[in-house]
């Protein structure tokens, strides 16, 4: 196989799920010399962004979407320490989590696919996290973006509590807040002064990279 | 050991009783009045404007509904003053058994203090935290209550685990707090089919386990296994049988859909629980009779 011809087919086997085969392309792509960051950036994330066009258009289903992303992160678990040595920057660092109180992660799970699929770093805390959890996860791993998943209306104040501590921790404006889940609206992120909130997976990818944009081309004070 | 002795759970309204069990016909909690994302519901019930429940009771009654969830879930609100408000409306406009359905501990008492009837309350879990604070109310307002089988940690994916939280639950409910073992109704958890595959096989499992050991009536969300999935009413309306032939009582369902109500009513003639079919003849000449006059 040709270098164009592992991209392609790379792209396609990672459309479809096929975890085996994406893992086999990856070792042959290296195998010819192949930079991980070709393989990444011309073929999986394209792939992963094709899965959420459809997802989002309803062409493809929740299970389609779980299984591309396994076959991606299959992929990604290889190349993650290549790019690493090679300084590759990541699209931006993720930290995910669902509220305490709470212990809804399917759509949550879906959402980190989808950042994942989309160049994200992704850090998953699970579900039940605590507030101070929250704290000391981004004090550690500095992300630049925190996710507050939450799927019951009473599980939603929470993400206040979430905003107190980190105001309290002093860490408030050193973070990007993202706030979801199924009964979670953009007025509801307002409220508890979220810098964001998507209403699905795809849209919280689009959302999570303009917030960053944002950020970056702010000029500092 | 032998199988457990089935029980009865008795629901009632101010003028009409409701018995889910496993000799009777299945019974059909209509799940609409809720307006979990449902931005305009929500808009209306902040501004104090309630006609919207009006409909939704409608709808599900028309749909075949024999108990009615009453959920008003509204971020920013005072959500038991509306739950309340909301049941006493509902119980104006049908003779219905309702289920109180909230997190929020306040808002259950509300409702079940302005409740006329024996409600069934949604719901408990098998954190003690949460049976300490909803178990008296029920025991006091003499309902009954949906409890489901998971702890603070996680959802357990394993059939063991769910039975033996069930256990606990039951325990704990009757020792502790006095609550008949027919009063409680356990939601054994069904899972999206779309998020793993080996899923459901697993919910009927837990729920052959939880009739044989205790015998005690099931509800659930019967919407939620097919979510993500192409053809959610014919997967809905096969899932169903599937589910009453493993034990499933009762289920939380949007009564609209005459596919899936359908599904149920006939399962329940194949399950001897419609004798010589006689609700399914009745619903059949309704529907003609329906057919001939419009």
């Amino acid at each position: 196989m040709t270098p164009e011809d592992i991209l392609q087919a790379l792209y396609d086997e990672t459309l479809v799920g096929n975890a085996p085969r994406v893992l086999e392309l990856t070792e042959e792509g290296l195998g010819l010399s192949m930079e991980p960051q070709t393989l990444l950036f011309d073929a999986l994330i394209p792939s992963l962004e094709e899965v959420g066009a459809r997802f989002e258009r309803g062409d493809f289903f929740v299970p389609e979407m779980l299984i591309a992303g396994r076959a991606m992160a299959g992929a990604m678990e290889r190349l993650r320490p290549l790019l690493a040595e090679t300084g590759v920057a990541t699209v931006g660092k993720f930290l995910m989590g669902t509220v305490k109180g709470d212990v809804h992660d399917i759509g949550k799970n879906l959402v980190n696919i989808m950042l994942e699929g989309a160049g994200f770093e992704v850090i998953d805390l699970g579900v039940q996290v605590a507030p101070e959890k929250f704290v000391a996860a981004i004090e550690e791993h500095q992300p630049d973006i925190v996710g507050f998943s939450a799927f019951l209306t009473t599980t939603m104040p929470m993400f206040k509590a979430n905003m107190n501590a980190l105001e309290k921790a002093g860490i408030r404006n050193e973070v990007i807040v993202m706030v979801g889940g199924a009964p979670v609206t953009q007025e509801y992120a307002d409220a508890v002064g979220a810098d964001g909130y998507a209403a699905d997976a795809s849209q919280t990818v689009k959302r999570a990279k303009s917030l960053i944009e944002a950020k970056r081309t702010k000029v500092p004070a | 050991m032998s199988p457990a002795e089935p029980l009865r759970t008795v629901l009632r309204s101010a003028t009409r009783e409701v018995v889910i069990g496993h000799d009777t016909r299945f019974t059909l909690i209509g799940e609409r009045i809720n307006p979990t994302g449902r931005r305009i519901f929500q808009e209306q019930l902040r501004d104090g404007d309630l006609s919207a429940i009006e409909r939704d009771v409608k709808a599900q009654v028309e749909g075949g509904a024999d108990v009615l969830d009453i959920n008003m879930g509204v971020p920013l609100t005072d959500e038991p003053e509306l739950l309340a408000k909301a049941i006493q409306m509902v119980q104006e406009l049908t003779d219905l058994p309702i289920c109180i359905d909230s997190s929020v501990v306040e808002a259950l008492e509300a409702g079940l203090s302005v409740y006329q009837g024996r409600a069934l309350v949604n719901s408990i879990t098998a954190e003690d935290d949460r049976m300490a604070a909803i178990l008296p109310l029920v025991k006091k307002y003499d309902a009954a209550i949906i409890a489901l089988p998971n702890d603070h940690d996680e959802i357990p994916m394993e059939a063991d685990k769910r039975v033996e939280l069930t256990g606990k639950i039951v325990r704990v409910a009757t020792q502790e707090y006095g609550i008949a073992q027919a009063d409680i109704v356990i939601d054994p958890l069904a899972m999206p089919i779309g998020a793993d595959t080996s899923t459901s096989l697993v919910t009927f499992e837990v729920m052959r386990r939880i009739r044989d050991d205790f015998g005690v009536n099931m509800t659930c969300g019967a919407s939620n296994v097919s979510f993500g999935m192409p053809g959610r009413h014919t997967l809905n309306g096969t899932w169903l049988p599937m589910a009453m032939t493993s034990g499933l009582t009762s289920a939380i369902m949007d009564t609209r859909t005459p596919h899936v109500v359908e599904a149920v009513k006939a399962a329940d003639v194949f399950l001897g629980h419609d004798d010589w079919g006689m609700a399914w003849i009745t619903a059949h000449r309704a529907k003609q009779a329906a057919e001939a006059t419009a």
